[in-house]
């Protein structure tokens, strides 16, 4: 059933049929080349992913037991759109970023499924590539560049900032110091660091949260990577700096057409910043669509209730909130069916705590892993279940 | 209700700044530099702004975690009237501090990992000999309860709990005196967006019940509408802007608090919003600038704003604004959220 995820049929009429032929090994261009038929459409741009990334699977062995980060993961990152993935803590969001460049923690390791990155340079399987290996090296930065939640903890304090993203533009660009050199001070100066010059003459300390932020994705950008994966970068900002890292990763996206893997766990970012959105809850997608579907028509209890726990300003003040019961299970336990059904309050026993439930479309571009809907294999399309 | 709880006047925090070669004073860190407040019984006030703007060292200093500088602190006893908390001894502080609590922000490392959950919320018990023996555990197993935890809970340690339920925890042992006010500092921020719901819901259920007052610090401004009656913001530790909830979010009156709430990213995708960006940083409370704190990063500052520091005007009931032209700028409240028609189904 691999692959069954991406295309989606958009004709109300039209059944499924391409998805069970295609594979994941089929390339970029066969892909473009498939559908004669005009009803079907590829919404979020499967024929047009950077990244696919299909059943991924990673886990961690520890001294309790195996912990299973990733539960068969399956989507595309769409060329030139930000891409947000939200979700609690232990959902796995950090851990997918971190096995596209195969820099998850040990004794973590990638345990099926693949990642497929196209780029001008063709397509790469990097599961496929060793951890160390020269090719994946040349991945990280010059391909798929990640910039994380803590710019302190990812810069190295005994170097200045120039020479940190000088170093980035020597591996992979020129091998001239001089030029290299002019060439951070150059992407200080586009992030909008004020006195780009000073700042590269700095070291990490001696810059505030946001501006280490900006220099993180200066770095980040300086060898003009096809996708930037962000790790909650916002996070640990003051929302007026927030606001600031917001508006700079829009222009990269509409200035340089770049790919953005954006994973936080706020809505309200998601709702200002993403095109396309995945909801991930232990170690599984559990819905994924538009930014306008998942805020307007979820589908997925889950995706519901986070939305309706989050205060808002200008409405229930003072009223209670909406919660969901519960919290995150500790990683170590396993939930068998779907992952939700203990916090579900739609839960179908006998259903939703054996079978984890198959992909669903509910729309185009919008498809929920979730019993009340009908899954596409079943049926080919899917209505509404025992929706409320 | 309306009867104060807690009064602050030009409360200071300084601290110093050693450098050389014999460790000599060089300079000051204004972290708190002249905050007045008042909080009533009963009410939530919540202290806002940006991080290093000295909200936490206020909450700090007023229940004398911190020594202040400089300023009052007057905090009304049921029994024995008014104390002045910044100057009280040891003796009296003993007296006072099972009526004022705090909450921590990080519920990792604010419960003790050796001690059972039990023997934690018993401690301010045991301490103020307010309980012991069988009554001791049947008051425990009713904070549990109260804060929405099992009464067998008492007897393991605070690693199998999740981040949520360790805020209950640190909850039940805040609220095991029956204090008057709980100072909650970030108290929300480091959960999950599903568990910062229920225990908003749990701090506003506490409230009714027992009649507390909180003085809720937080930089999370959709958290903070939900739950305050009152909010104060500070900027580089001076108050700016003070006011009832609703006054100030929909009409600030400071420039500052205008952007503040322009900033928050809405959680709604057809509202979006590209806010008037604040440009620059929030300046070091060690060399902050000259007259208005905010002037250099102000869109609307003017000569004055760099010579002389804005007087605390009234602009509205109960409403104050430290800006030399409060109340005559045109400034935007927060854009009030369209309810997503499905979140609400």
């Amino acid at each position: 059933m691999r692959g069954t995820v991406t295309p989606r049929v958009t004709g109300p009429d039209r059944p499924p049929t391409e998805p069970e032929n295609r594979t994941m090994s089929q390339s970029y261009a066969a892909e473009e080349g498939t559908p004669a038929a005009a009803p079907v459409e590829v919404p979020h741009g499967a024929g047009d992913a950077v990244l696919s990334i299909r059943d991924l699977e990673v886990e961690f062995p520890t001294q309790l037991g195996v912990v299973r980060a990733l539960n068969g993961v399956t989507f595309d990152v769409p060329r030139g759109k930000v891409l947000g993935i939200v979700g609690e803590s232990g959902c796995g969001k950090s851990v997918t970023a971190r096995a596209i460049l195969q820099i998850i923690e040990k004794p973590g390791r990638i345990t099926g499924g693949s990642i497929t990155l196209r780029s001008v340079g063709g397509e790469t399987e990097i599961t496929g590539l060793s951890p160390d290996s020269a090719r994946m090296r040349e991945l990280r930065g010059r391909e798929i560049a990640m910039i994380f939640q803590e710019p302190m903890s990812s810069l190295n304090p005994v170097y200045t900032i120039g020479a940190q993203i000088a170093e980035a533009v020597l591996i992979h660009q020129t091998r001239n110091r001089e030029e290299a050199h002019k060439r951070a001070v150059e992407m200080l100066r586009q992030v909008g660091m004020p006195h780009p010059e000073a700042a590269a003459a700095s070291y990490p300390h001696q810059l505030s949260g946001g501006m280490r932020q900006r220099a993180m994705i200066a770095m980040a950008l300086s060898c003009n990577p096809t996708v930037l994966i962000a790790d909650e970068p916002t996070t640990a900002l003051d929302v007026t700096t927030e606001a600031q890292i917001l508006e700079l990763i829009r222009n990269v996206r509409d200035r340089a057409g770049m790919s953005i893997m954006f994973i936080t766990h706020s809505m309200g970012v998601v709702a200002q910043l993403c095109e396309e959105v995945i909801v991930m809850y232990l170690g599984r997608i559990v819905e994924r669509g538009s930014v306008d579907d998942l805020f307007y028509d979820p589908k997925h209890p889950y995706t519901r209730a986070l939305l309706r726990s989050i205060p808002r300003i200008g409405r229930n003040r003072k009223a209670p909130l909406e919660v969901i019961e519960g919290s995150v299970p500790d990683p170590h336990t396993r939930v068998a069916g779907c992952p939700f059904h203990p916090r579900c309050p739609e839960a179908i026993p006998g259903r939703c705590d054996t079978t984890v439930p198959a992909l669903s479309t509910a729309g185009p571009g919008h498809t929920v892993h979730c019993h009340l809907y009908q899954g596409d294999d079943e049926t080919g399309r899917t209505e509404p279940g025992e929706d409320a | 209700m309306n009867e104060p709880l807690l009064e602050v006047t030009g409360l200071r925090k300084h601290f110093p700044i050693r450098g050389g070669f014999l460790r000599r004073r060089v300079g000051e860190i204004k972290a708190v530099d002249g905050v007045d407040l008042t909080v009533r019984r009963g009410e939530t006030v919540a202290l806002v702004g940006e991080s290093g703007c000295g909200k936490s060292t206020t909450g700090r200093t007023i229940l004398r975690l911190e020594e202040p500088t400089a300023g009052e602190v007057v905090f009304h006893h049921p029994g024995r009237g008014p104390v002045r908390l910044e100057s009280a001894d040891a003796r009296m502080l003993r007296a006072v501090r099972p009526h004022l609590q705090m909450i921590f922000q990080d519920p990792f490392a604010s419960l003790d990992s050796r001690m059972t959950v039990g023997s934690i919320i018993a401690e301010p018990l045991l301490i103020n000999k307010a309980a012991a023996g069988r009554a001791l555990k049947d008051h425990v197993a009713e904070l549990l309860t109260l804060v929405g935890l099992r009464p067998e809970h008492a007897n393991r340690y605070p690693h199998a709990f999740s981040g949520g339920q360790r805020q209950r925890i640190g909850i039940a042992r805040a609220i095991a005196l029956n204090p008057d006010l709980i100072v909650c500092d970030e108290a929300v921020s480091a959960l999950d967006v599903s568990v910062q719901a229920q225990i908003l819901n749990l701090l506003e259920e506490l409230q009714r019940r027992l009649g507390l007052a909180y003085l809720f610090i937080s930089h999370d401004l959709a958290a903070v509408e939900h739950i305050a009656d009152r909010v104060v913001v500070m900027y580089v530790g001076r108050i700016v802007e003070s006011g009832p909830v609703e006054q100030l979010y929909t009409a600030p009156k400071h420039p500052y608090t205008e952007a503040l709430l322009a900033a928050v990213p809405q959680p709604d995708p057809r509202v979006r919003t590209r806010p008037k960006l604040l440009t620059g940083d929030v300046p070091s409370p060690a060399n902050p600038p000259s007259g208005c704190y905010f002037h250099p990063r102000c869109p609307y500052a003017q000569p004055v704003c760099a010579a002389e520091t804005p007087p605390v005007r009234q602009v509205g009931e109960d409403h104050r604004s430290a800006c030399h032209f409060a109340g005559a700028l045109p400034l935007a409240g927060a854009a009030a959220a369209v309810p997503p028609a499905q979140a609400t189904s």
